[in-house]
């Protein structure tokens, strides 16, 4: 069977397999470790250990905060709804990224940017949402 | 099909090749625009629509104007047409391409575009906009593709396009009337706020889409070896006639009920346009010279002995379309801005980038028109002298 | 069963787009399912409420012009509403962003010609904003309900999130007073408020009679700033109100209400010196 235009469907296959791979060749040699979000701001480190718990269950948050924080913003603005009542701890929060999370997680490098930057995520919160200010510790 | 537009001519390439620049330098600039914002262009607080949306306004017009095609071929079996409501409809196709990129690059935030489908708002013009432009996109290629496919077998097209060829016209007129109502629904800006806006803009269209197809079938029959037609031109030269003398009576009418009421929110506007306001004269001399063009094209699409010379007819044409594209794809914008809810004055020019990037578009337009020219031209030229039965 | 290649594409092609139309229907329909549910929010104990929030405005006790600067930055300063100028110190026009300023009584009330009134009044500043219509047409035009109307107190709000930046309602609205970020506007932001967020380029702003505070049982920063009778807030369907008082006992005129709009902030006419 003859191959017709062979060299040039070989020279795209070649371009595509390139292409293709590109991200698993670019990555190789590159140490990616897993991500450690820290927990030790002082807002945090204030409360007795007892105490230390988020709005909910640190499984929920790994799983849903994105959604949990869209649920709060159309509660918020749309609704006019600014009290969140935990199902993990029955208090009262102020549904407030800037004001609520980041009160706490006020270490936005250490915390949210860890997890995000390993998955290669890019939220647009902080374009709108001013983070909190971080000393640059050298 | 697709293959007969990738086959062609050198100055067939060379065109292509000339479009796709002016397209890639269209993309630069839109990339810059997309990280600045849209403070690359000349829009403010006050013209908060410009050069972008008047190009989309325009070219809704010319999309809708495949209809003009359509209507007598298929609803008064004018069979001449038969061989040339294709370019109506690949001129529809390439037009309403356009106006999505024009609404594109003009959006604040692009990504979000979804939005529109994801929170569907009935009451907002604009949702029911965006609903009839894809829906009359998806027409356009599907009639267009399933009967040039058909006269490429020789062979009738299937029976169930029929009822997509039917509906193309009231959907036409749709799409046209929606995008009046962009403007004809707003409350506080007398210039727009007219009921004979959809009217307007239906003759416009009708005058300025068919002017188009006139010129670009001239160029057809000189650069390929398909004829549209002698008097075929000459009936498109009628439509349109019939057409720009509507549109040229519908903006009387507007002028009339503005001046002879002497309502200053009508009037301001108008002469903002044509004589200057408070000193801002930046628009007069374009909107003089759209009213001239079209009363010369108008004066010459009437008298026979004109319009059936083929020369002249041409240069009615691009009068005409010259006129409408100012009329209707920059004048009619800026005069419903200024003067401003507040009555003040505050101008609008393009920018140098903003230019750029709409000639970046015009140029994707074109080279979408010019590679389903090259396929539908081919299968003309290819099925010479066989009858078309639709 | 024997099948050409066309049917077989055309059965692979539509299968997938089923397919994928099915999950991402799934999926949408999971977002929309998993709203918060009504015992997992509430109002603050403290929140201001009404069913429809209005304003007076009695511009005669606005005498210096300090007393116009301290209202207008009240709220663009609480809010992060970025100040634009030319090199020259001059506004930048193009660009700006302001959501209460000030606007001569022709410019303000276009409408209401009056060669022969009052030379003070013709050439006194009025304070204008987003009046927060009745039946505002920056809603009605709005295609992704961005700007939406609170139905539980009646003020027009902005869903930052979801404006695509189209600028129809800037287009709509009779009173101009929309403005829409043409620039990222954090580099112009004199004094960041940090209880509040920022907007980013491609999205349209107003007055939003400072939800923000009303949930937490404060007035409007404007109202706050004001000087002394110069600003009224309350509720309008409320008999007892102050503004429903005075709307109903002195004469007050609103901005081109011949629009059908019905605007909701009201402009005291006579002052307290000519009462």
């Amino acid at each position: 069977m003859k191959l017709y235009d062979g060299g040039k469907i070989l020279i795209g296959l070649v371009i595509f397999v390139a292409f293709a791979t590109f991200p698993f060749y670019y990555n190789i040699g590159k140490v990616n470790a897993k991500p450690e979000p820290k927990l030790d701001t002082p807002e945090i480190l204030k409360m007795p250990e007892q105490d230390r718990k988020c709005v909910e269950s640190k499984a929920f948050m790994r799983t849903e905060h994105m959604q949990l924080l869209n649920n709060w913003r159309d509660s918020v603005v749309r609704d006019g709804n600014r009290q969140y009542i935990s199902s993990a701890t029955g208090k009262h929060y102020n549904m407030s990224l800037q004001n609520e999370c980041m009160h706490c997680h006020a270490n936005k490098k250490k915390f949210c940017d860890e997890c995000h930057n390993y998955m290669a995520v890019k939220p647009y919160c902080w374009d709108c949402h001013i983070a909190p200010k971080e000393e640059e510790k050298s | 099909m697709l293959e007969k537009g990738l086959v062609g001519s050198k100055k067939y390439w060379a065109w292509l090749a000339f479009l796709g620049a002016l397209a890639v330098s269209g993309v630069y600039y839109y990339l810059q625009q997309f990280n600045y914002g849209l403070g690359l262009t000349g829009l403010s607080r006050d013209v908060s629509w410009g050069l972008y949306i008047g190009q989309f306004t325009f070219l809704v017009g010319v999309a809708a104007s495949a209809v003009m095609l359509v209507i007598p071929y298929y609803l008064h079996d004018y069979k001449k047409f038969s061989k040339i409501v294709i370019l109506g409809e690949f001129l529809a196709i390439s037009a309403v391409t356009m106006c999505i990129l024009f609404i594109f690059v003009d959006m604040g935030q692009p990504m979000r575009i979804m939005n529109v489908v994801l929170h569907p708002t009935l009451n907002s013009v604009m949702f029911w906009d965006s609903m009839v432009l894809s829906g009359y996109l998806f027409i356009n290629l599907l009639v267009g593709w399933v009967t040039l496919s058909s006269d490429r077998k020789g062979v009738p097209p299937p029976k169930w396009i029929k009822f997509f060829i039917y509906l193309s016209v009231p959907w036409a007129v749709s799409i046209h009337t929606v995008t009046a109502f962009l403007y004809a629904g707003l409350p506080g800006r007398h210039f727009w706020l007219s009921a004979v806006m959809a009217a307007r803009f239906l003759a416009s269209a009708f005058a300025g889409g068919p002017s188009l197809l006139i010129l670009l079938a001239l160029l057809v029959r000189k650069l390929t070896k398909f004829d549209p037609g002698k008097e075929q031109i000459q009936t498109l030269g009628t439509i349109v006639a019939y057409a720009m003398f509507a549109n040229v009576f519908l903006l009387g009418l507007e002028f009339f009920t503005a001046f002879y009421s002497n309502i200053p929110g009508h009037m301001e506007s108008f002469k903002y346009l044509y004589v200057g306001l408070d000193g801002h004269r930046e628009l007069v001399p374009l909107m003089w010279t759209s009213s001239i063009f079209a009363a010369a094209s108008l004066l010459m699409l009437v008298i026979p002995r004109i319009r059936k010379n083929e020369t002249l007819l041409a240069f009615a044409c691009i009068m005409l379309f010259i006129s409408l594209w100012i009329d209707k794809g920059f004048g009619l914008i800026i005069g419903g801005f200024v003067p401003n809810m507040l009555n003040q004055v505050r101008t609008y020019w393009p920018t140098r980038q903003e230019s750029i990037i709409t000639l970046g578009v015009w140029a994707i337009g074109f080279l979408i028109l010019s590679f389903l020219y090259k396929i539908a031209i081919t299968v003309r030229e290819e099925s010479e002298g066989v009858e078309i039965e639709h | 069963m024997s099948m050409d290649r066309r049917q077989f594409l055309k059965i692979a092609g539509i299968s997938s787009i089923l397919g994928l139309g099915a999950t991402a229907a799934s999926a949408t329909h999971n977002i929309w399912v998993k709203g918060l549910s009504p015992d997992e929010v509430a109002k603050n104990p403290e929140a201001l409420n009404a069913q429809h929030w209005a304003m007076v405005v009695d511009m005669s006790q606005f005498k210096t012009d300090e007393d116009f600067q301290k209202t207008i930055s009240a709220c663009h300063s609480i809010h992060n509403v970025p100040d634009f100028k030319n090199p020259d110190g001059s506004v930048d026009l193009k660009d700006e962003i302001k959501w209460i300023w000030k606007a001569k009584y022709e410019n303000a009330f276009p409408d209401q010609d009056n060669p022969y009134m009052e030379e003070k009044l013709k050439e006194m500043p009025f304070l204008v904003l987003c009046n927060h219509c009745e039946n505002p047409a920056c809603v009605r035009v709005c295609p992704t309900q961005a700007t939406f109307k609170r139905k539980n107190d009646g003020i027009v709000m902005m869903d930052m999130h979801r404006c695509i930046g189209c600028r129809f309602c800037m287009a709509a609205c009779p009173y101009g007073a929309r403005s829409f970020n043409y620039r990222d506007p954090r580099p112009f932001i004199k004094t960041e408020n940090k209880e509040y967020p920022t907007r980013t380029k491609g999205v349209v702003e107003k007055c939003t009679f400072c939800t923000e505070r009303l949930a937490v049982g404060k007035l409007p920063a404007c109202v706050e700033a004001a000087p002394k009778g110069g600003m009224f807030f309350g509720d309008l369907a409320d008999k007892n109100s102050e503004v429903r008082k005075i709307i109903e006992t002195r004469y007050t005129i609103r901005r081109k209400p011949e629009l059908g709009t019905g605007p909701s902030v009201y402009y005291l006419i006579g002052g307290t010196e000519h009462a």
